[in-house]
C-alpha cells in the first residue's frame, strides 16, 4: 500500500519544481494536476478505510514504536479528503484571482508555498508518531505565514508576524508537551504511548503533558481565549489562502486534539479531570462571542472569520460532551464547516475580484449585478444558520441532540442563541447587498479598461457552485459523511475500551 | 533541597523560559520579540538535551566496552526542532524587514497607531 505516503511524498516533490517554474500559469497548471492525484488519492483511501478497516504503514520499514508509523482510520482519511478536495477546489478558483493579487515574479513561490501548506496538514493527518506531528504542524505553519504575508494591503505583513508569534509558542508548548510525554514514557508512537499508558499515567509529569499539549494546539486552532490571530490573519491574506485556510488549517488542529485526548492520553484519565467542563464551556463561550462579534464588523471577510471563530466553538463543544453524538456531531462539523465557509470565502473573493472591496457599505446593491454570486452566498450562509436540507443542519441537529442526552441546558442555549446571531449576521449581508440601494459608484479603484469587473471568470464559478451543491448534497443524503463518523466514533471508543480494559 | 539542586538544570531552563517569554511581551521592538521567540524556544531544546543527559553516560557504540550511554533520540529530535527554529527565525526577521519598509518603523505600538488611523 504505497498510496499512503504518496500523499506526502508527491507534494514534496511537486513543490521544489513548482518554485524553479519561471511562468505563473505552469505554476498554476502543476498545482492542479498535484492537488487531482491528491484528492483522487485520498478518497481512494477514503473508500478502503470506510467501514473500520485501519491501514498501518511503516515509514522505510522501520517497525513501530522504533520506527515512524503512518495509520490512516475513518478519522483521519475524512480529514485528508477535506483537505485535498478544498485544496482542488481553491486552487481551481486561484487563477484569476492569484493573476489579479499576486504579482508575476511571486506567482511560481506562492504556489509552491501553497503546495507545502497542503503537505503539513496531510502530514498532521497521516502520522501517528507525536514528534513527526509537530514538524509537520510547523511546515504547514511556516508555509501559512508566508502565504499570509502575501496580502496586498500592508496590514497582512503585522498580521502575519502576528501569527507567526502565536503560532511558534504554541508549537513550542505542544513541543515541551511531547518532551515531557516522552520523558515519561519513553516512546513517540501515539498507540505505544496508550497502550502502555497505565504504567507511568500517575506520575503528575504526564498531567503537565496533557495541559503543554492541549493548550498549544488550542492556540493554533484559535479556541476562544486564544483566537486572537485567526480574524487578523483571514482577512487579511489573499482571497485563496483565506479559503484554503478558512476551511482546512483549523479542522486539522481540531483533529489533533481529538486525537491527542481518545488515542494519546485514555479517556478516563483526562475525564475525571475539569478538562471536558472546560471544553464545554468555552466552546459555548466561543459560539456566542464570536457570533456577537461577527455581527458587529463592516467587512465580509472580517465577518466570515469572526464567525469561524463560533463554528469552531460548535467543534470543541461537540468534544466536550463527552457522549456519541456529541464527537459525531464534531466530526460532522469539520466537513460541514469546510464546506460553507469555503463557499462563502469564495464568495466574498469573487467580491474582492470584480469590485476590489469586501466592505459590506462598499458592496451595497451589488446582489442584483452579481446575481450567481450572491445567491451562492446565501445558500452558503443558510446552512451555517443550519436551515434544515443544508449541511449545517446535520451536526447542528446531532449537537443538540447530544447535548439534551447529556442534559447540559446551557449548550442548548448556547447553541440556539449562536443561530439567532448566524440569522442576524448574515441577513446583515443580504441586506445589504439585495435591499440596499446601490452605492453610487460601486466599482473601486479600478485601472481604466480594466475587464476584470464585467464578468466572474469560470473557474471561479464552477468551484463556488460545486461547493454550494455540496453543501445541499450532504445535508439532505448524509449517509456518506454519518456513515464515516460513526465509524471514526467506533475506532476511538475500541481504543478507549482496550485501554480502559488494562487499567487496573 | 536535594529536590532543588538535583533538578538545577531543570530550574535554569525555567529560567531561560521566562527571559525569553518576558523579552517577547514587554519590548516593542518587533526585532527584540522575534529573538525572545527566538530563546524560548532554545528552552525546550535544552529541555529536551538534558532529558538524554546520563552521568558519566557516552555516546551510543555497540562495543562491550561502553554499557552506560547517553540517550540520543532526544538530541536527535532536536536537530529537527532547531532546523524549525531557524526557519521560523528567518521568516519571522524577513516579515520584520518588510514591515519596515512598507511603515518605515519597526516598533509595535507605532505601528499599530498606523493601522489604526487608517492606511
Amino acid at each position: 500500500m504505497q498510496t499512503t505516503v504518496l500523499l506526502v511524498v508527491l507534494p514534496l516533490l511537486f513543490a521544489p519544481l513548482t518554485a524553479l517554474c519561471r511562468n505563473g500559469k505552469l505554476a498554476w497548471a502543476l498545482t492542479l494536476v498535484l492537488m487531482l492525484a491528491l484528492s483522487t488519492l485520498a478518497i481512494h483511501l477514503m473508500r478502503d478505510v470506510l467501514f473500520g478497516a485501519v491501514i498501518h504503514y511503516e515509514l522505510g520499514g522501520w517497525a513501530p514504536p522504533w520506527g515512524i508509523e503512518y495509520k490512516i482510520d475513518s478519522l483521519n482519511a475524512l480529514v485528508c479528503v477535506i483537505v485535498t478536495s478544498i485544496g482542488l477546489l481553491s486552487v481551481l478558483f486561484a487563477k484569476s484571482s492569484v493573476e489579479k493579487e499576486i504579482s508575476e515574479q511571486v506567482t511560481a513561490l506562492f504556489y509552491a508555498c501553497l503546495q507545502l501548506c497542503v503537505l503539513g496538514m496531510l502530514g498532521i493527518a497521516l502520522t501517528g508518531d507525536i514528534f513527526n506531528l509537530f514538524v509537520f504542524l510547523e511546515i504547514s505553519s511556516l508555509s501559512s505565514y508566508a502565504l499570509i504575508a502575501m496580502g496586498r494591503n500592508r496590514k497582512a505583513l503585522t498580521a502575519a508576524l502576528e501569527y507567526l508569534i502565536l503560532g511558534t509558542i504554541g508549537a513550542t508548548f505542544f513541543l515541551l508537551g511531547v518532551g515531557m510525554l516522552y520523558a515519561a514514557s519513553g516512546s513517540l508512537n501515539m498507540q505505544d504511548i496508550a497502550r502502555r499508558f497505565a504504567d507511568f499515567g500517575s506520575m503528575h509529569l504526564v498531567s503537565t503533558s496533557l495541559a503543554f499539549i492541549v493548550i498549544g494546539i488550542a492556540l493554533k486552532a484559535a479556541i476562544f481565549p486564544l483566537h486572537s490571530w485567526l480574524p487578523k490573519a483571514y482577512s487579511q491574506a489573499p482571497s485563496v489562502i483565506s479559503i484554503f485556510l478558512a476551511a482546512t488549517a483549523t479542522k486539522v488542529s481540531i483533529y489533533v486534539i481529538i486525537r491527542c485526548l481518545y488515542q494519546v492520553y485514555p479517556v478516563d484519565y483526562w475525564s475525571s479531570a475539569v478538562l471536558p467542563d472546560l471544553l464545554t464551556g468555552l466552546g459555548c463561550i466561543a459560539i456566542v462571542y464570536g457570533s456577537a462579534r461577527a455581527l458587529t464588523q463592516t467587512d465580509i471577510r472580517n465577518l466570515l472569520a469572526y464567525s469561524s471563530v463560533a463554528q469552531i466553538g460548535y467543534m470543541i463543544l461537540g468534544i466536550g460532551l463527552m457522549n456519541v453524538h456529541g464527537l459525531m456531531a464534531s466530526f460532522l462539523h469539520l466537513f460541514n464547516h469546510a464546506i460553507m465557509k469555503a463557499a462563502l470565502f469564495m464568495a466574498a473573493g469573487v467580491f474582492f475580484y470584480r469590485a476590489n472591496t469586501t466592505k459590506l457599505s462598499e458592496l451595497a446593491g451589488l446582489g442584483k449585478e452579481m446575481p450567481w454570486t450572491t445567491a451562492a452566498l446565501i445558500i452558503a450562509g443558510l446552512s451555517l444558520i443550519g436551515m434544515p436540507g443544508t449541511v449545517g443542519f446535520v451536526s447542528k441537529w446531532y449537537l443538540l441532540q447530544s447535548a439534551f442526552e447529556t442534559g447540559v441546558w446551557y449548550a442548548v442555549i448556547a447553541v440556539l442563541a449562536g443561530s439567532v446571531l448566524a440569522i442576524l449576521y448574515v441577513w446583515k449581508m443580504v441586506e445589504a447587498l439585495y435591499f440596499r440601494p446601490a452605492f453610487k459608484v460601486a466599482i473601486h479603484h479600478v485601472p481604466s479598461g480594466s475587464s476584470g469587473i464585467s464578468r466572474t471568470p469560470a473557474g471561479m464559478l464552477v468551484s463556488i457552485w460545486l461547493l454550494v451543491f455540496s453543501c445541499i448534497y450532504f445535508g439532505i443524503d448524509t449517509r456518506l459523511t454519518t456513515t464515516s463518523a460513526r465509524t471514526a466514533v467506533a475506532t476511538l471508543s475500541s481504543d478507549i475500551h482496550i485501554v480502559s480494559g488494562s487499567t487496573p | 533541597m536535594d529536590y532543588a539542586i538535583g533538578h538545577l538544570n531543570y530550574w535554569l531552563i525555567i529560567c531561560v523560559m521566562m527571559v525569553g517569554l518576558y523579552t517577547l511581551m514587554s519590548r516593542g521592538n518587533l526585532i527584540k520579540k522575534v529573538a525572545g521567540l527566538n530563546i524560548f524556544q532554545t528552552s525546550v531544546i535544552l529541555f529536551y538535551v538534558s532529558l538524554g543527559k546520563l552521568q558519566g553516560g557516552t555516546a551510543p557504540i555497540v562495543s562491550p566496552e561502553f554499557v552506560l550511554y547517553a540517550n540520543p533520540l532526544p538530541q536527535v529530535l532536536m536537530l529537527t526542532a532547531i532546523v524549525v527554529g531557524v526557519a521560523t527565525t528567518a521568516l519571522g526577521f524577513a516579515l520584520i524587514v518588510r514591515i519596515k519598509e512598507a511603515y518605515g518603523s519597526m516598533d509595535e505600538s507605532e505601528i499599530n497607531r498606523m493601522d489604526g488611523t487608517g492606511t
